[in-house]
């Protein structure tokens, strides 16, 4: 009979995420199975809606990052019915979710995934957490975070028309443009989200980076899985959130293709495992091999890691330089450790920021051709856009009238599905042995497997205190409690 | 667990999307109020999960709990008679949990057509030995267990009692600063709550009368796809600009957001004080803007809305009258019975 360790962290991803550890009669870590307890269905119930309602019907799939579902919504639409929307809505629509992005980087930052290395991940549990990094780095830098968190929202209610779930983007283009009172606002904002941008690099650098045994943890073999990185990439392969083909490269940093939207079926297929509602996607050129690393295995990572090892470089100066500056103290292209996602989410925060400027200035930003009325028989369309948490694939197919026949959603987290539960899987085997068990670092040190993916179960997480809230439950072999860990805030 | 003479405060999400979290954090500097004026004992987003630190509480010792999300799990009605038991006031807090909002419009169709098009339907699946997540499962080192989905997704208030309801998708956080306000206010004897089983935190009008756009009470002689129209008219009402646009049966409180952003209202502050059915009010609305009388061009102006079920009842399927399909009811479509 195996011990079991159940994690129960109560968060979510479209629900609620679960972790079975399983021992073996060593005391050795078995297996451990990462189970997402719910499915909600929107591929089956956004069937007979009319494909113009899809834009505000999913948003609702994840209230934290709407903008994301948003937008690859609005381009499946418009793919949809063959229709080129004018250069002004594609302006708008992308300064808005460089606004977002910047927002949302931020908070993962200073809430979610600094406080491991601002206070260090054997910090008394008490402090780690964001009113630890006010305290280390003071009340000034934590009213720039809040004020980070209310400039983006402000830019997405103005070109949205909500702060939560966004409401303007519509088949053609938009329903609205802004004004130049208002433009003149987002740029000012953009200016300041610039400067933020490069504190934060500099503050990762300063505490990161100068310390040896940070940079021994990020660059250690216990948090790296070599398996390929995806991110779309534009003309000139550099990143970009909003549009462009989807970069496939191998896990030795070896380019294998590329994809527009409407050929993601060639390059995506997922996979069903009886224990979790949640399927599990992998490269179908490669094909399903197991939770394994390597480049037979499919399994591919979808994160701003992934996006910078998928691509040639950012599109900004300043944040080229740093995407530059990231691979050479990491060894060059690819890098495959996972906690060096932390600081590629802010190579990304430099170069929303300076896309968000960039757009604001644009001339045609305030111009009043924001749509486009459709003319051709709606069909069928796909709209990607890189989330934060990684491509996110809409496909939807309609009748004549351009109501919604057919479903496909291939949603950011769920790319890392797999290398979550592998990350998960080693931080495990590396601290749990012979039935030893580390705990409090045991837990923080698990977390800080997934917690670097930014995944979207804990994503609500971002904005305030704390850390992934777990709980973990050791059986004996009879399957009584032995001892109860927690994690406290 | 600290004692603390605060009244305590809660708050947990069921079957949901996080953007009601949002919402709450987008309180900004008020959040410092509710914890001066609370002791937070739950809240997944915010602090460790200790649902068995909720279970440890006397009954009734939770003052506050907002509760969101609706009851698509029976991991998700467990909590809300846990939630119930240890609170002595329950809100439904958002439309999931007083509605069913978006996803309640899977009451469309039976919950096996949806684990049919999941697992094996779905283009990008490849499931050759059609596997199925199971409830119970062995797995070669154990069992592992899924809590098992409802065929009906329910609204909080279908499974426990509720004190209060909240609505919007999410509650404005103006709105949410204003119940914290109302609640602490209660609490220090300087005002009183409302009855229970009352709305709070909207208005009791309906969003067209929140509306600044210019209403001048023309009849419509036909329904247009918003994608259709040439240029929205940025002042002009959006319905008698011919978009369907649900201000007419929707409770006010969101300050119109939407149709200022020349966007239909979606619906998502549920029905305006006093009416049942949400669908059947915003049916008579429209009804009662069509200008003919004549069957077969008010047919054809009906065409104009492609999606009656979808249109009506967005975010009130699960608390309309009708609540579910019967193939929703009974779990499968007729097609799977005959298979």
């Amino acid at each position: 009979m195996n011990q079991r360790i159940t994690i129960d962290p109560i968060t979510r991803l479209e629900g609620h995420g679960k972790i079975e550890i399983f021992l073996d009669e060593q005391g050795e870590v078995a297996n451990t199975y990462f189970q997402i307890p719910e499915l909600r269905g929107f591929e089956r119930f956004c069937v007979g809606r009319p494909v113009e309602d899809m834009p505000i019907l999913v948003n609702r799939i994840c209230g934290v990052c709407p903008e994301a579902h948003h937008m690859a919504a609005a381009k499946a639409a418009d793919a949809v019915y063959h229709v080129t929307i004018p250069s002004a809505a594609r302006k708008l629509r992308e300064l808005l979710y460089s606004a977002f992005y910047f927002t949302d980087h931020t908070t993962h930052f200073y809430a979610l995934g600094g406080p491991d290395f601002i206070l260090g991940p054997d910090s008394p549990v008490a402090e780690r957490n964001i009113l630890g990094v006010i305290h280390k780095v003071g009340l000034e830098i934590a009213g720039k975070v809040i004020q980070a968190r209310k400039y983006g929202h402000s830019v997405v209610e103005m070109i949205g028309g909500r702060k939560v779930h966004p409401c303007t983007s519509i088949p053609g283009g938009m329903t609205k443009g802004i004004t130049e009172e208002q433009r003149r606002e987002i740029e000012a904002m953009g200016h300041w989200a610039v400067d933020f941008a490069q504190f934060s690099l500099k503050l990762f650098n300063d505490i990161v980076m100068g310390n040896p045994a940070y940079i021994e943890m990020v660059l250690g073999d216990a948090y790296s899985h070599h398996t390929y990185s995806i991110g779309t990439v534009d003309g000139n392969n550099k990143v970009n959130f909003y549009d462009g083909q989807v970069s496939v490269v191998d896990p030795e940093g070896k380019r294998i293709g590329k994809y527009a939207g409407a050929e993601y079926m060639d390059w995506i297929a997922e996979r069903v495992e009886p224990w979790t509602y949640l399927k599990f996607p992998y490269l179908k050129k490669i094909g399903w091999k197991g939770f394994v690393d390597g480049k037979d295995s499919g399994v591919y990572m979808a994160t701003p890691l992934s996006r910078l090892n998928a691509s040639d470089g950012m599109a900004t100066p300043r944040a080229q330089e740093e995407y530059e500056r990231f691979f050479t103290a990491l060894g060059g292209k690819p890098v495959h450790q996972r906690l060096a996602i932390h600081w590629a989410r802010l190579v990304e925060l430099l170069y929303a920021a300076e896309r968000w400027v960039e757009l604001a200035t644009d001339p045609e930003i305030t111009s009043d051709k924001f749509h486009t009325v459709p003319t051709e028989k709606p069909t069928e369309g796909v709209g990607i856009v890189e989330a934060p948490r990684g491509t996110l694939t809409h496909h939807y197919w309609t009748d004549e009238r351009g109501v919604v026949t057919k479903v496909n959603l291939i949603v950011g987290t769920t790319n890392n599905y797999a290398p979550i539960s592998m990350s998960v899987n080693k931080a495990a085997r590396s601290l749990i042995h012979n039935g030893t068990i580390i705990t409090e670092g045991l837990l923080n040190r698990i977390e800080m497997a997934f917690r670097a993916y930014d995944p979207c179960f804990g994503c609500a997480t971002h904005s305030l205190p704390g850390q992934m809230p777990l709980q973990l439950n050791i059986y004996n072999a009879r399957g009584e409690v032995v001892d109860v860990l927690r994690q406290y805030c | 667990m600290t004692t603390n003479a605060k009244p305590k405060f809660a708050m947990y999400w069921a079957s949901s999307c996080g953007g009601c979290e949002i919402a709450v954090l987008n309180i900004h500097e008020k959040l410092l109020e509710v914890d001066e004026a609370f002791e937070v004992v739950f809240w997944p987003v915010a602090m460790d999960a200790k649902v068995k630190d909720v279970e440890a509480l006397p009954d009734q010792s939770i003052t506050l709990t907002l509760f969101n999300g609706g009851m698509r799990t029976a991991e998700n009605a467990e909590m809300a008679h846990l939630m119930r038991r240890k609170s002595q006031i329950l809100v439904a807090f958002g439309s999931c949990a007083c509605e069913g909002c978006i996803p309640g419009l899977a009451n469309l169709s039976s919950i096996q057509s949806m684990l049919d098009y999941n697992y094996s339907g779905s283009p990008t699946t490849e499931n050759p030995q059609d596997i199925r997540p199971q409830t119970n499962w062995e797995a070669p080192e154990g069992k592992l267990h899924l809590p098992a989905l409802f065929s009906v997704l329910q609204t909080l208030d279908q499974v426990v009692p509720v004190d209060y309801f909240m609505p919007g998708c999410p509650p404005e956080s103006k709105q949410i600063a204003a119940v914290i306000d109302l609640v602490v206010q209660a609490l220090h004897g300087q005002g009183t709550l409302p009855g229970r089983g009352a709305t709070i935190g909207a208005g009791l009008s309906t969003v067209c009368d929140e509306c600044p756009r210019t209403r001048n009470a023309k009849q419509i002689h036909k329904f247009m796809r918003v994608q259709n129209v040439q240029e929205i008219d940025p002042a002009l009402c959006l319905l008698e600009q011919g978009i369907p646009c649900n201000g007419p049966a929707t409770r006010s409180g969101c300050g119109a957001l939407c149709p200022n952003a020349s966007a239909q209202c979606a619906g998502c502050y549920g029905p305006a004080e006093g009416v049942i059915d949400y669908g059947a009010r915003l049916m008579s609305a429209f009804a009662s803007v069509i200008d003919s009388n004549d069957p077969v061009e008010i047919g054809h102006i009906l065409d104009g809305i492609p999606d009656p079920a979808g249109q009506f009842y967005r975010f009130n399927l699960a608390k309309s009258l009708l609540r579910a399909s019967k193939q929703a009811w009974i779990g499968y479509d007729g097609r799977q019975e005959d298979k």
